[in-house]
């Protein structure tokens, strides 16, 4: 359920809906931000059927990534594939 | 794309793939409640990387297979009602209600149109004064604040053609269900990492209390789903129970405030039916007195009550056990034959997600496969 | 490419604007010959045309023809990198070239609602004119009716369409066995999103282009190459994912595919994630698969990396021994997924 992408804000309309232009990967959408009125320009949001639903905590994710990158170096010499 | 193609490494997923299996010692069933993580691991085949001793069941958690019939042959109805403009998800035009879907309304002249966002909805709204526009609000608690900020901005904006057919349902009281239920063989589950983006985690929190399984709040990468799944393993090994969040990149605790304001301001909890399963006590979500004017049931009371709330299952369909993992899609008697993608008797079979059709699609296939290679 | 540029109105325009499609214009009367003769002939002038017989009639080279024909229902008309007009006759022009076939000559219905513009009308045609011109056909021969308002979308075109097939050259999903590479052109999806983006509820920015355009030129090179090509599919409806299935059915192979070298330009990459789409089932207008021997795939790839239509293929996959006909992704994590036919169009998912 609930598919959301994260996109990066480009621009912050002002208004009841707090629009913004939000680019995924270069495709730009109008996204409300009236949920996660914190964000700001250069924010990436994650956005379920036009709202961003969360600002995305980079260092969250950099956490994430960086544990991930850990496992890897520790783990096993290359072998075939699963 | 930023923060998605990073959460795809091959290296990374053969890692936790490797620490899985080294986690796993005994057979474990465990649940991921979302379809779209269900479509996650279809679509990146990451039920190879698990161990076999791992059984993956998908839940319930598509909200368009778990929309009620009735509710769909009431949507089917108010959209081929003249005048009306009728505003859905695309995964919902294929579900079928007692005799027909929202498909074949269109084909005998219903304005049914697919949008993206209610926001959208709203905008077609306002472009067509002379139209009733209805929205069909299907979704978990991820997609119930963006209903409700739509019924908010067309009260602002003193839109009156504009209204919603609800269909929402909650997560935390179908886990409940699962759990409750005679038989269950759940013993884990990777909850919805959007679900919990809104709502926090602290539902989950009582349920992991009530009845001591443990929790994993997952994302949707496979990265994530990956993570999710050690978490819940390594938790399951040392028996213990508790409510993780693997997924801290989006979710906090409390959830997200706005969203949740909104969304208690607009909607309140009701009773619901779940496809298959039948009700769940405050599983669902109604519109708040104070915005019944927007409510597609309360606006076009007479026409709904001519479809009335019924609806019929198909006899044959166990999309109820399939849902709550208790029975597996190739040994519901229809599955592959009077059951098809093509021809769906229940919802399952329909959206891509859908545990049936995942199976009928991939699994049935790869299990041919996989024995064509034995044999060589 | 047809690229017309912003849909301004800037041209000058050889018919008032404002002027309308009558029912009378599809009414073999004296406005459907000024229809004919103000909008038709001046764009698509060929003699063959100008004899306004019936028919065309031509002379035929001895050896085998190929015969084409596809309905064009677009919506929008006009979508980033191009028209219903260019389509029409590029999307034939591509089907001939699919079956080996030099395209020489297109028919061309206009099913037309009454109330359309006839400035649309005009630049459309213009459209298809220019498209003829780059692809050296000619229209030789056509038809136009009109329905009434509210019984068409707009407008509607069919194109047929004549080639002629040089000596030795064999085509055919049947010529597919084991060992065949599967060559791609080049990235996936941009035409389904292109016209994806303009419709209302799901419109986004970005500037995704339709692929649509002619691949005979590159095709006829591929065939002077010496390539032993088995086989040639353009990716249009149901995109790369239906096209392997057809073929791997009617071939009656296996095949893999891999998904590292299969191209997808970034924006749309992220218009699929954000509308749920898996673009290896979005249609493309200017893109095919070429089934090849193994031995001559550096050839062929070299040849097709010369055209700038196809300046991206790569091999994407090979053809396996006749077990069942499916085709097997490995994807980027190194796990398989059956790639198999979709029930009917993808929908844009919530879930
Ligand atoms: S296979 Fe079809 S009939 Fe059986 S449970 Fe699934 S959806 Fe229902």
């Amino acid at each position: 359920m609930c598919l959301a992408v994260p996109g990066r804000v480009l621009h912050i309309e002002e208004g009841p809906l707090l629009t913004a232009t939000v680019s995924f990967g270069g495709v730009t959408k109008d996204v409300s931000l009236v949920l996660v009125p914190e964000a700001t320009v250069g924010d990436y949001v994650i956005v379920h059927v036009g709202f961003a639903i969360s600002k995305l905590d980079e260092q969250a994710a950099q956490r994430s990534l960086e544990a991930f990158a850990a496992l890897s170096e520790l783990g096993e010499p290359e072998e075939s594939a699963p | 794309m930023k923060y998605v193609t990073e959460f795809r490494d091959s290296k990374a997923a053969r890692a936790l793939s490797e620490a899985i299996r080294r986690t796993v010692r005994r057979p474990w069933t465990v649940m991921e409640v979302c379809g779209g993580q269900t479509h996650a691991i279809v679509r990146f085949g990451l039920d190879a990387l698990f161990p076999p001793d791992l059984t993956l069941v998908h839940g319930p958690g598509c909200p368009v297979c778990v929309t009620p019939v009735g509710l769909i042959d009431q949507a089917i109805h108010l959209a081929s009602l003249p005048g009306v403009v009728f505003c859905s998800f695309g995964d919902m035009l294929r579900v079928p209600g007692s005799a027909r879907d929202l498909f074949a309304a269109k084909a005998a002249g219903g304005d049914v149109r697919v949008v993206y966002s209610p926001l959208d909805a709203l905008a077609l709204a306002q472009a067509h004064p002379d139209r009733q526009v209805i929205c069909f609000a299907v979704g978990f608690e991820t997609t119930a604040p963006a209903f409700a900020a739509a019924v908010v901005q067309a009260r602002r904006l003193g839109v009156k053609n504009f209204s919603l057919l609800v269909a929402h349902v909650l997560v935390p009281p179908a886990i409940g269900a699962i759990l409750n239920a005679p038989g269950n063989r759940v013993q884990g589950f990777l909850a919805a990492g959007h679900v919990c983006t809104v709502m926090g985690c602290e539902e989950y929190d009582e349920l992991v209390r009530r009845h001591r399984v443990p929790i994993v709040v997952t994302g949707f990468e496979p990265l994530d789903i990956l993570e999710g799944v050690l978490l819940l393993v390594r938790q399951l090994e040392a028996g213990r129970a508790e409510v993780e969040n693997q997924y801290a990149r989006s979710v906090r605790r409390q959830g997200n405030p706005e969203a949740q304001a909104i969304l208690r301001e607009v909607f309140e909890p009701a009773p619901r039916a779940w496809r298959g399963i039948g009700e769940i006590p405050q599983s669902g979500l109604r519109l708040r007195h104070a915005y019944a004017e927007f409510d597609a049931v309360e606006r076009f009371r007479g026409d709904v009550a001519l479809v009335g709330e019924g609806g019929v299952e198909d006899a044959e369909c166990r999309s109820g056990l399939v849902l709550q993992g208790l029975l597996k899609p190739p040994d519901c008697p229809a599955f592959g034959n009077r059951c098809t993608p093509e021809r769906p008797l229940g919802a399952p079979m329909v959206s891509s997600e859908g545990a049936c059709a995942a199976y009928f699609r991939y699994r049935r296939r790869t299990d041919s496969l996989q024995e064509v290679r034995h044999g060589e | 490419m047809a690229s017309e540029g912003t849909p301004a109105v800037s041209c000058p325009l050889p018919l008032a604007s404002g002027d309308h499609v009558l029912l009378a214009h599809g009414g073999g009367g004296r406005l459907m010959q000024k229809l004919i003769g103000d909008v038709f002939l001046p764009a698509f002038a060929n003699p063959l045309l100008a004899k306004l017989h019936d028919g065309a009639v031509f002379p035929v080279e001895a050896g085998r023809l190929a015969f084409t024909t596809d309905s064009y229902v677009v919506q929008p008309l006009f979508f980033p990198g191009g028209d219903i007009g260019s389509l029409a006759v590029y999307g034939t022009v591509n089907d001939l070239a699919m079956c080996g076939a030099k395209p020489l000559y297109l028919s061309v219905g206009f099913i037309l609602e009454e109330g359309f513009s006839l400035e649309l009308l005009q630049r459309i045609v213009d459209s298809m004119a220019e498209a003829a011109h780059k692809t050296q056909v000619q229209l030789v021969t056509g038809d136009t009716k009109v329905v009434d308002r509210g019984k068409g979308d707009g407008l509607f075109i069919n194109t047929a369409g004549i080639g002629v097939v040089p000596p030795g050259v064999i085509v055919g999903p049947h010529r597919v066995q084991a060992g065949d590479r599967i060559l791609l052109s080049g990235d996936l999806g941009a035409h389904g999103l292109a016209v994806l983006s303009m419709r209302e509820g799901l419109r986004f920015g970005g500037g995704i282009e339709s692929d649509a355009a002619p691949l005979h030129s590159v095709v006829a090179e591929l065939l002077h190459s010496g390539v032993d090509v088995h086989c040639l599919r353009d990716l249009t409806r149901g995109g790369l994912a239906s096209a392997l299935n057809e073929i791997a059915s009617t071939a009656k192979v296996g095949m893999t595919i891999e998904e590292q070298p299969i191209l997808i330009q970034e924006p749309v990459r992220g218009a699929c994630e954000i509308l749920g789409l898996d673009p290896l089932y979005v249609a493309n207008e200017g893109r095919f698969v070429a089934f090849v021997p193994s031995a001559q795939a550096e050839t062929a790839l070299a040849v097709l990396r010369r055209h700038a239509v196809s300046h991206n293929a790569s091999a994407i996959g090979t053809v396996m021994g006749s077990n069942e006909p499916l085709v097997v992704l490995r994807t980027l994590l190194g796990t398989n997924r059956i790639v198999d036919l979709l029930s009917g169009d993808q929908l844009p998912r919530i879930c």
